[in-house]
Protein backbone atom coordinates (compact mmCIF):
# COMPACT_ATOMS: atom_id res chain seq x y z
CA UNK A 1 0.00 0.00 0.00
CA UNK A 2 1.10 3.53 -0.75
CA UNK A 3 2.48 5.35 2.31
CA UNK A 4 0.41 8.48 1.79
CA UNK A 5 -2.63 6.31 1.56
CA UNK A 6 -1.80 4.83 4.95
CA UNK A 7 -1.22 8.23 6.52
CA UNK A 8 -4.42 9.65 5.15
CA UNK A 9 -6.44 7.01 6.92
CA UNK A 10 -5.57 8.78 10.20
CA UNK A 11 -6.39 12.24 11.50
CA UNK A 12 -3.11 14.19 11.66
CA UNK A 13 -2.98 14.18 15.47
CA UNK A 14 -0.06 13.17 17.65
CA UNK A 15 -2.16 10.66 19.57
CA UNK A 16 -2.42 8.60 16.37
CA UNK A 17 1.34 8.19 16.24
CA UNK A 18 1.59 4.62 17.53
CA UNK A 19 -1.28 3.39 15.36
CA UNK A 20 0.34 4.99 12.30
CA UNK A 21 3.76 3.50 13.04
CA UNK A 22 2.25 0.03 13.43
CA UNK A 23 0.46 0.36 10.11
CA UNK A 24 3.57 1.56 8.26
CA UNK A 25 5.73 -1.15 9.77
CA UNK A 26 3.20 -3.90 8.98
CA UNK A 27 3.18 -2.78 5.37
CA UNK A 28 6.95 -2.74 5.10
CA UNK A 29 8.27 -5.96 3.52
CA UNK A 30 11.09 -6.00 6.05
CA UNK A 31 9.03 -5.19 9.11
CA UNK A 32 10.83 -1.99 9.97
CA UNK A 33 10.56 1.80 9.92
CA UNK A 34 13.15 3.46 7.66
CA UNK A 35 14.28 7.05 8.30
CA UNK A 36 12.21 8.34 5.41
CA UNK A 37 9.07 6.98 7.06
CA UNK A 38 9.85 8.74 10.31
CA UNK A 39 10.35 11.99 8.39
CA UNK A 40 7.10 11.48 6.54
CA UNK A 41 5.21 10.90 9.77
CA UNK A 42 6.83 13.88 11.50
CA UNK A 43 5.73 16.10 8.63
CA UNK A 44 2.24 14.67 8.58
CA UNK A 45 1.76 15.19 12.33
CA UNK A 46 3.52 18.53 12.26
CA UNK A 47 6.02 17.43 14.88
CA UNK A 48 9.78 17.00 14.95
CA UNK A 49 11.75 14.10 13.55
CA UNK A 50 13.39 13.58 16.93
CA UNK A 51 10.01 13.27 18.66
CA UNK A 52 9.04 10.47 16.27
CA UNK A 53 12.47 8.86 16.53
CA UNK A 54 12.29 8.90 20.32
CA UNK A 55 8.98 7.07 20.25
CA UNK A 56 10.16 4.44 17.78
CA UNK A 57 13.28 3.82 19.88
CA UNK A 58 11.26 3.46 23.07
CA UNK A 59 8.82 0.77 22.00
CA UNK A 60 10.21 -2.72 21.49
CA UNK A 61 7.74 -3.70 18.77
CA UNK A 62 9.19 -1.10 16.41
CA UNK A 63 12.47 -1.56 14.58
CA UNK A 64 14.74 0.96 12.88
CA UNK A 65 16.64 -1.83 11.17
CA UNK A 66 15.42 -4.16 8.45
CA UNK A 67 14.13 -7.44 9.81
CA UNK A 68 13.05 -10.67 8.27
CA UNK A 69 9.76 -10.94 6.44
CA UNK A 70 8.73 -13.15 9.35
CA UNK A 71 9.48 -11.87 12.82
CA UNK A 72 9.52 -14.59 15.43
CA UNK A 73 8.76 -13.37 18.94
CA UNK A 74 9.62 -15.89 21.57
CA UNK A 75 8.12 -15.53 25.04
CA UNK A 76 10.71 -15.76 27.78
CA UNK A 77 8.54 -14.71 30.72
CA UNK A 78 8.38 -16.92 33.83
CA UNK A 79 5.87 -19.57 32.77
CA UNK A 80 7.33 -20.19 29.32
CA UNK A 81 10.78 -19.99 30.87
CA UNK A 82 9.87 -22.65 33.42
CA UNK A 83 8.21 -25.02 30.96
CA UNK A 84 11.23 -24.60 28.65
CA UNK A 85 12.15 -21.86 26.24
CA UNK A 86 15.60 -23.32 25.64
CA UNK A 87 14.12 -26.10 23.61
CA UNK A 88 12.44 -23.52 21.39
CA UNK A 89 15.60 -21.47 20.93
CA UNK A 90 17.62 -24.58 20.17
CA UNK A 91 15.17 -25.85 17.59
CA UNK A 92 15.03 -22.47 15.89
CA UNK A 93 18.81 -22.43 15.81
CA UNK A 94 18.90 -25.92 14.31
CA UNK A 95 16.39 -24.99 11.68
CA UNK A 96 17.32 -21.50 10.50
CA UNK A 97 20.70 -21.11 12.19
CA UNK A 98 20.07 -17.83 13.99
CA UNK A 99 19.65 -16.87 17.63
CA UNK A 100 17.99 -14.06 19.54
CA UNK A 101 18.35 -10.65 17.92
CA UNK A 102 19.50 -12.06 14.59
CA UNK A 103 18.15 -12.09 11.06
CA UNK A 104 18.75 -14.71 8.39
CA UNK A 105 20.87 -13.66 5.40
CA UNK A 106 17.98 -14.13 3.00
CA UNK A 107 15.96 -11.70 5.16
CA UNK A 108 13.25 -14.29 5.66
CA UNK A 109 13.35 -14.62 9.46
CA UNK A 110 14.29 -12.57 12.50
CA UNK A 111 14.20 -13.92 16.04
CA UNK A 112 13.40 -11.76 19.04
CA UNK A 113 12.42 -12.37 22.61
CA UNK A 114 9.27 -11.00 24.11
CA UNK A 115 7.69 -10.78 27.53
CA UNK A 116 4.52 -12.70 28.41
CA UNK A 117 2.26 -13.06 25.37
CA UNK A 118 -0.80 -13.94 27.43
CA UNK A 119 -0.88 -17.60 26.41
CA UNK A 120 0.72 -18.98 29.55
CA UNK A 121 -1.73 -21.89 29.77
CA UNK A 122 -0.25 -23.12 26.49
CA UNK A 123 3.42 -22.51 27.23
CA UNK A 124 5.89 -22.35 25.67
CA UNK A 125 4.66 -20.04 22.93
CA UNK A 126 5.96 -17.84 20.16
CA UNK A 127 4.41 -15.44 17.66
CA UNK A 128 5.32 -15.39 14.00
CA UNK A 129 4.17 -12.00 12.77
CA UNK A 130 0.50 -11.92 13.79
CA UNK A 131 0.08 -15.61 14.48
CA UNK A 132 0.48 -17.41 17.80
CA UNK A 133 2.04 -20.87 17.97
CA UNK A 134 1.55 -22.66 21.25
CA UNK A 135 2.55 -25.74 23.24
CA UNK A 136 5.75 -25.79 21.27
CA UNK A 137 8.02 -28.76 20.94
CA UNK A 138 10.76 -29.53 18.42
CA UNK A 139 8.38 -31.04 15.90
CA UNK A 140 5.91 -28.17 15.99
CA UNK A 141 8.62 -25.58 15.61
CA UNK A 142 10.22 -27.25 12.62
CA UNK A 143 6.78 -27.73 11.03
CA UNK A 144 6.01 -24.02 11.37
CA UNK A 145 9.36 -22.92 9.98
CA UNK A 146 9.45 -25.50 7.20
CA UNK A 147 6.00 -24.64 5.95
CA UNK A 148 6.86 -20.94 5.78
CA UNK A 149 10.02 -21.74 3.82
CA UNK A 150 8.15 -24.02 1.46
CA UNK A 151 5.48 -21.40 0.89
CA UNK A 152 8.06 -18.79 0.06
CA UNK A 153 9.87 -21.07 -2.40
CA UNK A 154 6.66 -21.72 -4.29
CA UNK A 155 5.85 -18.05 -4.68
CA UNK B 1 -16.86 -29.38 44.96
CA UNK B 2 -16.92 -25.63 44.28
CA UNK B 3 -18.40 -24.47 41.01
CA UNK B 4 -17.47 -21.73 38.64
CA UNK B 5 -19.52 -18.57 38.95
CA UNK B 6 -19.50 -16.39 35.89
CA UNK B 7 -20.12 -12.65 35.75
CA UNK B 8 -17.46 -11.14 33.49
CA UNK B 9 -17.49 -14.35 31.46
CA UNK B 10 -21.25 -14.87 31.60
CA UNK B 11 -21.75 -14.85 27.84
CA UNK B 12 -18.71 -16.86 26.85
CA UNK B 13 -19.68 -19.58 24.43
CA UNK B 14 -23.28 -18.37 24.22
CA UNK B 15 -22.88 -16.34 21.06
CA UNK B 16 -20.45 -15.99 18.18
CA UNK B 17 -18.32 -13.05 19.25
CA UNK B 18 -18.21 -11.59 15.75
CA UNK B 19 -22.02 -11.35 15.55
CA UNK B 20 -23.92 -8.59 17.31
CA UNK B 21 -27.18 -10.07 16.06
CA UNK B 22 -26.51 -13.24 18.00
CA UNK B 23 -25.56 -11.13 20.98
CA UNK B 24 -28.82 -9.22 20.82
CA UNK B 25 -30.73 -12.51 20.66
CA UNK B 26 -29.33 -13.58 24.02
CA UNK B 27 -30.35 -10.28 25.59
CA UNK B 28 -27.27 -8.24 24.70
CA UNK B 29 -27.24 -4.49 25.41
CA UNK B 30 -30.14 -4.84 27.84
CA UNK B 31 -28.06 -3.20 30.57
CA UNK B 32 -27.35 -0.20 28.33
CA UNK B 33 -31.07 0.21 27.71
CA UNK B 34 -31.74 0.13 31.45
CA UNK B 35 -28.88 2.50 32.26
CA UNK B 36 -29.79 5.14 29.72
CA UNK B 37 -33.21 5.44 31.37
CA UNK B 38 -31.56 6.06 34.73
CA UNK B 39 -30.11 9.31 36.07
CA UNK B 40 -26.28 9.16 35.78
CA UNK B 41 -25.90 10.00 39.44
CA UNK B 42 -27.91 6.91 40.41
CA UNK B 43 -25.74 4.65 38.31
CA UNK B 44 -22.66 5.85 40.16
CA UNK B 45 -24.41 5.24 43.47
CA UNK B 46 -25.29 1.74 42.33
CA UNK B 47 -21.66 1.00 41.48
CA UNK B 48 -20.49 2.46 44.79
CA UNK B 49 -23.07 0.38 46.62
CA UNK B 50 -22.01 -2.79 44.78
CA UNK B 51 -18.50 -2.38 46.25
CA UNK B 52 -17.02 -3.37 42.91
CA UNK B 53 -13.23 -3.09 43.09
CA UNK B 54 -10.85 -2.68 40.18
CA UNK B 55 -9.77 -5.98 38.65
CA UNK B 56 -6.59 -4.57 37.09
CA UNK B 57 -4.54 -5.28 40.19
CA UNK B 58 -4.89 -2.51 42.74
CA UNK B 59 -8.48 -3.16 43.84
CA UNK B 60 -9.54 0.48 44.06
CA UNK B 61 -13.32 1.01 44.49
CA UNK B 62 -14.69 1.58 40.99
CA UNK B 63 -17.71 3.63 42.03
CA UNK B 64 -15.55 6.16 43.86
CA UNK B 65 -13.34 6.60 40.81
CA UNK B 66 -16.44 7.28 38.75
CA UNK B 67 -17.67 9.80 41.32
CA UNK B 68 -14.36 11.70 41.37
CA UNK B 69 -14.23 11.81 37.58
CA UNK B 70 -17.79 13.03 37.37
CA UNK B 71 -17.21 15.76 39.94
CA UNK B 72 -13.95 17.01 38.38
CA UNK B 73 -14.05 20.11 36.19
CA UNK B 74 -13.11 19.90 32.57
CA UNK B 75 -11.74 22.96 30.83
CA UNK B 76 -12.49 21.82 27.27
CA UNK B 77 -15.84 20.33 28.15
CA UNK B 78 -14.55 16.83 27.40
CA UNK B 79 -14.17 13.94 29.75
CA UNK B 80 -12.59 10.69 28.72
CA UNK B 81 -13.08 7.05 29.46
CA UNK B 82 -10.26 4.59 28.90
CA UNK B 83 -10.22 0.85 29.02
CA UNK B 84 -6.88 -0.53 30.09
CA UNK B 85 -6.39 -3.58 27.88
CA UNK B 86 -2.61 -3.62 28.03
CA UNK B 87 -2.53 -6.91 29.95
CA UNK B 88 1.20 -7.38 30.30
CA UNK B 89 1.46 -8.90 33.76
CA UNK B 90 3.12 -12.30 33.27
CA UNK B 91 0.75 -15.18 33.91
CA UNK B 92 -2.34 -13.12 33.09
CA UNK B 93 -4.66 -13.65 30.12
CA UNK B 94 -8.15 -12.92 31.39
CA UNK B 95 -8.71 -9.68 29.48
CA UNK B 96 -7.73 -11.38 26.25
CA UNK B 97 -10.41 -14.03 26.81
CA UNK B 98 -13.08 -11.37 27.34
CA UNK B 99 -12.03 -9.38 24.27
CA UNK B 100 -11.81 -12.39 21.98
CA UNK B 101 -14.92 -14.18 23.16
CA UNK B 102 -17.26 -11.44 24.40
CA UNK B 103 -16.17 -8.01 23.17
CA UNK B 104 -19.69 -6.63 23.52
CA UNK B 105 -19.89 -7.05 27.29
CA UNK B 106 -16.85 -4.79 27.54
CA UNK B 107 -18.41 -2.19 25.25
CA UNK B 108 -21.62 -2.31 27.32
CA UNK B 109 -19.68 -1.67 30.50
CA UNK B 110 -17.80 1.22 28.92
CA UNK B 111 -20.96 2.79 27.50
CA UNK B 112 -22.67 2.71 30.90
CA UNK B 113 -19.65 4.10 32.75
CA UNK B 114 -19.20 6.86 30.14
CA UNK B 115 -22.85 7.83 30.45
CA UNK B 116 -22.55 7.88 34.24
CA UNK B 117 -19.53 10.20 34.34
CA UNK B 118 -20.44 12.28 31.30
CA UNK B 119 -17.65 11.17 28.98
CA UNK B 120 -18.13 11.48 25.25
CA UNK B 121 -14.85 10.05 24.07
CA UNK B 122 -13.53 6.63 24.87
CA UNK B 123 -10.42 4.67 24.08
CA UNK B 124 -9.40 1.08 24.44
CA UNK B 125 -5.63 0.94 24.90
CA UNK B 126 -4.61 -2.54 23.91
CA UNK B 127 -1.23 -4.18 23.68
CA UNK B 128 0.00 -4.47 20.10
CA UNK B 129 0.67 -8.20 20.37
CA UNK B 130 -3.01 -9.01 20.99
CA UNK B 131 -3.86 -9.18 17.30
CA UNK B 132 -6.95 -11.38 17.64
CA UNK B 133 -8.42 -9.16 20.35
CA UNK B 134 -7.74 -6.07 18.23
CA UNK B 135 -9.58 -7.51 15.22
CA UNK B 136 -12.48 -8.62 17.37
CA UNK B 137 -12.89 -5.26 19.09
CA UNK B 138 -12.74 -3.38 15.78
CA UNK B 139 -15.58 -5.52 14.45
CA UNK B 140 -17.59 -5.13 17.65
CA UNK B 141 -17.25 -1.34 17.67
CA UNK B 142 -18.40 -1.04 14.05
CA UNK B 143 -21.38 -3.28 14.74
CA UNK B 144 -22.34 -1.41 17.90
CA UNK B 145 -22.18 1.86 15.97
CA UNK B 146 -24.41 0.49 13.21
CA UNK B 147 -26.98 -0.61 15.77
CA UNK B 148 -27.01 2.78 17.49
CA UNK B 149 -25.26 1.79 20.73
CA UNK B 150 -22.31 4.03 19.90
CA UNK B 151 -22.08 7.34 18.07
CA UNK B 152 -24.49 10.25 18.24
CA UNK B 153 -27.79 10.19 20.14
CA UNK B 154 -27.39 6.69 21.47
CA UNK B 155 -30.78 4.92 21.67
CA UNK B 156 -32.39 8.24 20.76
CA UNK B 157 -31.12 10.00 23.86
CA UNK B 158 -28.87 13.04 23.99
CA UNK B 159 -25.92 10.87 24.93
CA UNK B 160 -23.02 10.65 22.45
CA UNK B 161 -20.04 8.35 22.72
CA UNK B 162 -17.26 7.40 20.37
CA UNK B 163 -14.83 4.59 21.17
CA UNK B 164 -11.47 4.23 19.44
CA UNK B 165 -8.76 1.64 19.62
CA UNK B 166 -5.20 2.63 20.47
CA UNK B 167 -2.34 0.21 20.19
CA UNK B 168 0.53 -0.25 22.57
CA UNK B 169 3.85 -1.42 21.20
CA UNK B 170 5.55 -3.76 23.64
CA UNK B 171 5.95 -1.93 26.92
CA UNK B 172 4.71 -3.41 30.21
CA UNK B 173 5.07 -0.07 31.95
CA UNK B 174 2.46 1.44 29.62
CA UNK B 175 -0.15 -0.61 31.50
CA UNK B 176 0.40 1.66 34.49
CA UNK B 177 -2.42 4.15 34.15
CA UNK B 178 -0.45 7.40 34.07
CA UNK B 179 2.15 6.01 31.71
CA UNK B 180 -0.70 4.70 29.59
CA UNK B 181 -1.96 8.26 29.20
CA UNK B 182 1.42 9.40 27.91
CA UNK B 183 1.54 6.53 25.45
CA UNK B 184 -2.01 7.15 24.31
CA UNK B 185 -1.09 10.75 23.59
CA UNK B 186 1.57 9.43 21.22
CA UNK B 187 4.61 9.84 23.44
CA UNK B 188 7.26 7.64 24.95
CA UNK B 189 6.05 5.64 27.92
CA UNK B 190 7.58 7.61 30.77
CA UNK B 191 5.43 7.77 33.90
CA UNK B 192 3.79 10.93 35.16
CA UNK B 193 4.07 12.03 38.75
CA UNK B 194 1.04 11.24 40.97
CA UNK B 195 -0.96 13.28 41.99
CA UNK B 196 -2.81 14.53 40.03
CA UNK B 197 -4.74 11.34 39.43
CA UNK B 198 -6.43 10.68 36.08
CA UNK B 199 -9.84 11.50 37.58
CA UNK B 200 -8.62 15.08 37.95
CA UNK B 201 -6.11 15.56 35.14
CA UNK B 202 -5.92 12.62 32.80
CA UNK B 203 -5.82 12.37 29.03
CA UNK B 204 -4.96 15.73 27.43
CA UNK B 205 -5.19 17.17 30.95
CA UNK B 206 -8.90 16.43 31.30
CA UNK B 207 -10.80 14.25 33.80
CA UNK B 208 -10.41 10.63 32.78
CA UNK B 209 -11.72 7.33 34.06
CA UNK B 210 -9.34 4.41 33.60
CA UNK B 211 -10.55 0.90 34.29
CA UNK B 212 -9.44 -2.58 33.44
CA UNK B 213 -11.29 -4.79 30.91
CA UNK B 214 -12.56 -7.18 33.59
CA UNK B 215 -13.77 -4.30 35.79
CA UNK B 216 -15.93 -2.85 32.99
CA UNK B 217 -17.29 -6.31 32.27
CA UNK B 218 -18.88 -6.49 35.73
CA UNK B 219 -20.99 -3.40 35.20
CA UNK B 220 -23.68 -4.87 32.89
CA UNK B 221 -24.37 -7.64 35.42
CA UNK B 222 -24.65 -5.19 38.31
CA UNK B 223 -27.04 -2.95 36.37
CA UNK B 224 -29.20 -5.88 35.27
CA UNK B 225 -29.30 -7.86 38.50
CA UNK B 226 -28.89 -5.17 41.14
CA UNK B 227 -26.39 -4.68 43.90
CA UNK B 228 -28.07 -7.00 46.39
CA UNK B 229 -27.67 -9.95 44.08
CA UNK B 230 -24.12 -8.94 43.26
CA UNK B 231 -23.10 -8.67 46.89
CA UNK B 232 -24.41 -12.16 47.62
CA UNK B 233 -21.39 -13.37 45.67
CA UNK B 234 -17.84 -13.17 47.01
CA UNK B 235 -16.62 -11.78 50.31
CA UNK B 236 -17.68 -8.80 52.39
CA UNK B 237 -14.70 -6.68 51.33
CA UNK B 238 -14.42 -8.02 47.81
CA UNK B 239 -17.84 -8.84 46.41
CA UNK B 240 -18.40 -10.47 43.06
CA UNK B 241 -16.22 -12.84 41.12
CA UNK B 242 -12.67 -12.91 39.87
CA UNK B 243 -11.14 -14.55 36.85
CA UNK B 244 -8.06 -16.53 37.79
CA UNK B 245 -5.60 -17.57 35.12
CA UNK B 246 -3.79 -20.69 36.22
CA UNK B 247 -0.61 -21.82 34.48
CA UNK B 248 2.47 -23.92 35.10
CA UNK B 249 2.51 -27.40 36.61
CA UNK B 250 -1.22 -28.17 36.71
CA UNK B 251 -3.21 -30.69 34.71
CA UNK B 252 -5.72 -28.23 33.31
CA UNK B 253 -4.14 -24.79 32.98
CA UNK B 254 -6.60 -22.12 31.87
CA UNK B 255 -9.00 -19.41 32.98
CA UNK B 256 -11.54 -19.93 35.74
CA UNK B 257 -14.00 -17.38 37.07
CA UNK B 258 -15.26 -17.99 40.57
CA UNK B 259 -16.58 -16.11 43.58
CA UNK B 260 -13.96 -14.03 45.38
CA UNK B 261 -12.82 -15.96 48.41
CA UNK B 262 -12.34 -19.35 46.79
CA UNK B 263 -9.20 -20.93 48.16
CA UNK B 264 -6.00 -21.55 46.28
CA UNK B 265 -6.49 -25.25 46.97
CA UNK B 266 -9.90 -25.21 45.26
CA UNK B 267 -8.51 -23.34 42.31
CA UNK B 268 -5.52 -25.61 41.83
CA UNK B 269 -7.04 -28.98 42.68
CA UNK B 270 -10.74 -28.68 41.82
CA UNK B 271 -10.61 -26.33 38.86
CA UNK B 272 -7.17 -26.84 37.40
CA UNK B 273 -7.10 -30.60 37.99
CA UNK B 274 -4.24 -30.74 40.49
CA UNK B 275 -0.51 -30.95 40.02
CA UNK B 276 0.83 -32.54 36.84
CA UNK B 277 2.18 -36.10 36.88
CA UNK B 278 0.76 -36.67 40.37
CA UNK B 279 3.42 -34.30 41.64
CA UNK B 280 3.38 -32.29 44.84
CA UNK B 281 2.61 -28.60 45.14
CA UNK B 282 5.64 -26.53 46.05
CA UNK B 283 4.85 -22.88 45.35
CA UNK B 284 2.62 -20.52 43.47
CA UNK B 285 3.28 -17.01 42.31
CA UNK B 286 0.14 -14.96 42.79
CA UNK B 287 -0.57 -11.79 40.83
CA UNK B 288 2.15 -11.87 38.19
CA UNK B 289 5.75 -10.67 38.22
CA UNK B 290 4.68 -7.79 40.43
CA UNK B 291 3.27 -10.55 42.61
CA UNK B 292 4.16 -12.80 45.49
CA UNK B 293 5.46 -16.30 46.10
CA UNK B 294 3.42 -18.43 48.50
CA UNK B 295 3.87 -21.95 49.83
CA UNK B 296 1.38 -24.63 50.87
CA UNK B 297 0.49 -22.83 54.09
CA UNK B 298 -1.56 -20.42 51.96
CA UNK B 299 -3.54 -23.13 50.14
CA UNK B 300 -6.58 -22.63 52.36
CA UNK B 301 -6.57 -18.84 52.50
CA UNK B 302 -9.55 -17.24 50.73
CA UNK B 303 -8.39 -15.54 47.54
CA UNK B 304 -9.49 -11.91 47.94
CA UNK B 305 -7.73 -8.55 48.20
CA UNK B 306 -7.65 -8.24 51.99
CA UNK B 307 -7.31 -11.87 53.06
CA UNK B 308 -4.17 -12.30 50.96
CA UNK B 309 -2.70 -9.08 52.21
CA UNK B 310 -2.79 -10.48 55.75
CA UNK B 311 -0.53 -13.26 54.49
CA UNK B 312 1.95 -10.90 52.88
CA UNK B 313 0.60 -11.87 49.46
CA UNK B 314 -1.34 -10.10 46.71
CA UNK B 315 -4.26 -10.98 44.50
CA UNK B 316 -3.01 -8.66 41.76
CA UNK B 317 -4.27 -9.50 38.31
CA UNK B 318 -5.49 -12.96 39.31
CA UNK B 319 -2.52 -14.79 37.82
CA UNK B 320 -1.58 -18.05 39.52
CA UNK B 321 1.66 -19.61 38.34
CA UNK B 322 2.06 -23.03 39.89
CA UNK B 323 5.35 -24.81 40.57
CA UNK B 324 5.67 -28.46 41.50
CA UNK B 325 8.16 -29.91 43.93
CA UNK B 326 11.07 -30.32 41.54
CA UNK B 327 11.11 -26.76 40.21
CA UNK B 328 14.04 -24.54 41.26
CA UNK B 329 12.43 -21.57 42.93
CA UNK B 330 15.46 -19.29 42.56
CA UNK B 331 15.36 -19.79 38.82
CA UNK B 332 11.80 -18.43 38.74
CA UNK B 333 12.85 -15.43 40.76
CA UNK B 334 15.67 -14.82 38.28
CA UNK B 335 13.20 -14.90 35.39
CA UNK B 336 10.99 -12.38 37.19
CA UNK B 337 13.89 -10.06 37.93
CA UNK B 338 15.03 -10.25 34.32
CA UNK B 339 11.53 -9.19 33.38
CA UNK B 340 11.80 -6.06 35.52
CA UNK B 341 15.24 -5.28 34.16
CA UNK B 342 13.89 -5.52 30.64
CA UNK B 343 10.83 -3.38 31.37
CA UNK B 344 12.46 -0.63 33.43
CA UNK B 345 12.11 2.57 31.42
CA UNK B 346 15.40 3.93 32.74
CA UNK B 347 14.07 7.33 33.68
CA UNK B 348 15.15 7.18 37.30
CA UNK B 349 18.44 5.90 38.67
CA UNK B 350 17.27 3.64 41.54
CA UNK B 351 15.25 1.46 39.20
CA UNK B 352 17.52 1.59 36.16
CA UNK B 353 20.57 0.53 38.19
CA UNK B 354 18.60 -1.44 40.75
CA UNK B 355 16.87 -3.81 38.32
CA UNK B 356 20.27 -4.63 36.74
CA UNK B 357 21.84 -5.04 40.15
CA UNK B 358 19.17 -7.53 41.21
CA UNK B 359 19.83 -9.70 38.17
CA UNK B 360 23.57 -9.50 38.75
CA UNK B 361 23.16 -10.64 42.35
CA UNK B 362 21.12 -13.60 41.15
CA UNK B 363 23.74 -14.53 38.61
CA UNK B 364 26.38 -14.49 41.30
CA UNK B 365 24.13 -16.71 43.37
CA UNK B 366 24.07 -19.19 40.50
CA UNK B 367 27.85 -19.51 40.63
CA UNK B 368 27.95 -19.95 44.38
CA UNK B 369 24.74 -21.65 45.40
CA UNK B 370 25.97 -22.36 48.95
CA UNK B 371 24.84 -19.06 50.32
CA UNK B 372 21.32 -18.39 49.17
CA UNK B 373 20.32 -16.87 52.49
CA UNK B 374 22.96 -14.18 52.15
CA UNK B 375 21.96 -13.43 48.57
CA UNK B 376 18.32 -13.19 49.57
CA UNK B 377 19.19 -10.60 52.19
CA UNK B 378 21.19 -8.61 49.67
CA UNK B 379 18.31 -8.73 47.20
CA UNK B 380 15.91 -7.55 49.86
CA UNK B 381 18.18 -4.70 50.87
CA UNK B 382 18.42 -3.53 47.26
CA UNK B 383 14.68 -3.95 46.61
CA UNK B 384 13.76 -2.01 49.75
CA UNK B 385 15.98 0.82 48.67
CA UNK B 386 14.32 0.77 45.24
CA UNK B 387 10.86 0.71 46.78
CA UNK B 388 11.65 3.84 48.75
CA UNK B 389 13.34 5.85 46.03
CA UNK B 390 11.94 4.85 42.62
CA UNK B 391 9.75 7.25 40.70
CA UNK B 392 6.95 4.91 39.74
CA UNK B 393 5.31 1.64 40.85
CA UNK B 394 7.49 -0.50 38.57
CA UNK B 395 10.61 0.19 40.60
CA UNK B 396 8.57 -0.39 43.73
CA UNK B 397 7.51 -3.86 42.59
CA UNK B 398 10.55 -6.22 42.77
CA UNK B 399 10.28 -6.18 46.55
CA UNK B 400 7.03 -8.15 46.29
CA UNK B 401 8.44 -11.42 44.90
CA UNK B 402 11.70 -11.06 46.83
CA UNK B 403 10.19 -10.43 50.24
CA UNK B 404 7.57 -13.15 49.87
CA UNK B 405 10.11 -15.68 48.67
CA UNK B 406 12.17 -14.94 51.76
CA UNK B 407 9.11 -15.12 54.01
CA UNK B 408 7.97 -18.51 52.75
CA UNK B 409 11.08 -20.30 51.58
CA UNK B 410 14.07 -18.95 53.47
CA UNK B 411 14.28 -21.86 55.90
CA UNK B 412 14.50 -24.29 53.00
CA UNK B 413 17.87 -22.92 51.98
C1 LIG C 1 3.81 -1.47 35.97
C2 LIG C 1 2.32 -1.55 35.97
C3 LIG C 1 1.65 -2.21 34.94
C4 LIG C 1 0.26 -2.28 34.92
N1 LIG C 1 -0.35 -2.94 33.90
C5 LIG C 1 -1.71 -2.99 33.88
C6 LIG C 1 -2.38 -3.64 32.81
O1 LIG C 1 -1.76 -4.20 31.89
N2 LIG C 1 -3.73 -3.67 32.82
C7 LIG C 1 -4.46 -3.07 33.83
O2 LIG C 1 -5.68 -3.11 33.78
N3 LIG C 1 -3.86 -2.45 34.84
C8 LIG C 1 -2.50 -2.39 34.89
N4 LIG C 1 -1.90 -1.72 35.92
C9 LIG C 1 -2.75 -1.06 36.91
C10 LIG C 1 -3.17 0.32 36.44
O3 LIG C 1 -2.19 1.27 36.82
C11 LIG C 1 -4.50 0.77 37.06
O4 LIG C 1 -4.47 0.53 38.42
C12 LIG C 1 -5.71 0.08 36.47
O5 LIG C 1 -5.77 0.26 35.10
C13 LIG C 1 -6.97 0.64 37.09
O6 LIG C 1 -8.11 -0.08 36.66
P1 LIG C 1 -9.03 -0.86 37.70
O7 LIG C 1 -9.35 0.09 38.80
O8 LIG C 1 -10.22 -1.24 36.91
O9 LIG C 1 -8.26 -2.02 38.18
C14 LIG C 1 -0.49 -1.68 35.97
C15 LIG C 1 0.18 -1.03 37.00
C16 LIG C 1 1.56 -0.98 37.02
C17 LIG C 1 2.23 -0.28 38.15
S1 LIG D 1 10.79 3.30 38.61
FE1 LIG D 1 11.69 2.30 36.79
S2 LIG D 1 10.03 2.24 35.32
FE2 LIG D 1 9.46 3.76 36.90
S3 LIG D 1 10.24 5.73 36.16
FE3 LIG D 1 11.88 4.84 37.38
S4 LIG D 1 13.13 3.75 35.84
FE4 LIG D 1 11.17 4.13 34.88
S1 LIG E 1 4.73 -16.53 30.22
FE1 LIG E 1 4.86 -17.00 28.10
S2 LIG E 1 2.88 -16.52 27.39
FE2 LIG E 1 2.78 -15.92 29.48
Amino acid sequence: MDKDEILNRFEPQQDNLLNILHELQNNNPNNFLPTEDLKLVAKYLNTSYSAVYGVVKYYTMFSLKPRGKYVIRLCKSPVCHMIDTNIVLQEIKNNIDIGLGETTNDLLFSVESSECLGRCAEAPVMMVNEKIHKELDSIKISNVLDSIKLNEQNK
Amino acid sequence: MPIEKRIALKNIGKYKSSSIDEYLKIGGYKSVKIALKTVPHNIINTIIDSKLRGRGGAGFPTGLKEKYTKEADSSSGHKYIICNADEGEPGTFKDRIIMEKDPHVLLEGMIIAAYAIGATKGYIYIRGEYTDSIHMLRTAITQAKNKGFLGKNILNTKFNLEIKIKLGAGSYLCGEELTLLESLEGKRGYPRIKPPFPAEKGLFGEPTLVNNVETFSHIPYIIEHGTENYKLIGTEDSPGTKIFTISGDVNKPGYYETAMGATLRELIYDFAGGIKNNGKFKAAILGGAAGTFVDKSVLDTPMAFDTLKEKGAVLGSGAIMVMSEDRPIFDMLLSILEFFKHESCGKCVPCRIGTSQLVLLMENAKKDSSNKKKILNQLLFEAEYMAKTSLCPLGQSPILPIKSLKQYFENQF
